[in-house]
């Protein structure tokens, strides 16, 4: 009995295997820099480019960066949710507007809305380098103290929104987590 | 049918082609190997099968850019290697470090051929046992009789 059944075993562990393997997104390359300081950057603003933003300023508060560009189709689809978002709760959301050219970048907000309390423009995605930027759009969430707690790659969808993210801001602004 | 086998030898033989196509001036030989090397062995994260030198992807210039500024600037290959790890991970690297979240990945390979081994000794054995199976002086007997009986 035991005998026969050591292929069968083996079959359906290969198969458990395999369903996991598939069932994994290989584009989701786990960051780094969970847990870790955010890197520091110092860039103009989009709306005035004689004013930087710097991620020193933004210290002292729960808040997400949210890489994003006019040319990025995925970026659309999740900019609604970025608007409500900031309706609904009182939260600073930071854009990194990555290799973008400024004109389209501005004309883009004005068609679809502005959730950015300030707008960084990384015209040479030198920062997006030091944030590990690979697949715009991407949503870091930072904490009061300035540590990365969550990465979200890719467009941010409503349940990741409901389920992850304003879950962990509600509980990063108590200080419960 | 010569056709088909010489296409698909092609195909097996073929040498990959680098698509980097951005002239860089080095001042020595051997940042141009460093750069050249390091650029192999460091993987593109939008064409996750690729390496920086074969992508042709927006974030494989900028890293390669990246590269040849580090190499220019005097940084060792251990450092280009560690600043790429801190930004994008273990993922970056074709040829990941050893540690507990990689060593299945390391040593996966290597287990299933022990598996493998054992699977085909262990079969060989009963296989040759079965065979060497010896019959007694009684059972002879017993099969002589039986077959010359039937001769009569």
């Amino acid at each position: 009995m035991m005998k026969n059944s050591l292929p069968l075993i083996l079959f359906i562990l290969l198969v458990i295997l395999l369903a996991v393997g598939l069932s994994l997104d290989p584009r989701k390359v786990p960051s780094p820099f969970i847990d870790k300081s955010a890197p520091q950057f110092k860039l103009p603003q989009l709306a005035d480019s004689t004013r930087t933003i710097s991620s020193e300023e933004l210290k002292g508060q729960v808040w997400l960066l949210n890489v994003w560009a006019s040319w990025c189709r995925a970026c659309r689809a999740e900019h609604h949710l970025l608007n409500r978002l900031v309706q609904q709760h009182d939260i600073t959301i930071v854009g990194l507007n990555y290799k973008d050219r400024d004109n389209e970048a501005k004309q883009w907000l004005e068609d679809l809305g502005n959730p950015y309390r300030h707008v960084a423009v990384d015209m040479q995605g030198l920062t997006g380098i030091d944030w590990g930027v690979y697949g715009v759009p991407e949503t870091f969430l930072i904490d009061q103290q300035g540590i990365i707690r969550y990465k979200n790659i890719g467009p941010v969808s409503q349940s990741d929104l409901d389920d992850i993210i304003m879950p962990m801001i509600v509980k990063l602004e108590q200080g419960a987590l | 049918m010569n056709k088909w086998i010489g296409a698909l030898m092609l195909m097996i033989f073929s040498f990959q082609l680098s698509a980097a196509i951005e002239i860089y001036q080095f001042e020595h030989k051997q940042q141009e190997v460093l750069y050249s090397q390091l650029i192999d062995e460091l993987r593109c994260l939008v064409c996750q099968n690729q390496n920086l030198s074969a992508s042709n992807s927006a974030l494989a210039k900028d890293l390669r850019h990246q590269t040849y500024q580090m190499v220019m600037e005097g940084q060792s290959q251990a450092q280009i290697m560690d600043y790429m790890t801190q930004r994008y991970g273990d993922f970056v690297l074709y040829r990941p470090p050893v540690k507990s979240s990689t060593v299945l990945l390391w040593l996966g390979p290597f287990i299933l051929l022990l598996v493998g081994v054992w699977l085909l000794v262990s079969t060989l054995r009963k296989e040759k046992q079965q065979q060497g199976e010896q019959l007694s002086d009684e059972q002879h007997t017993h099969i002589n009789k039986l077959l010359n009986s039937g001769d009569e």
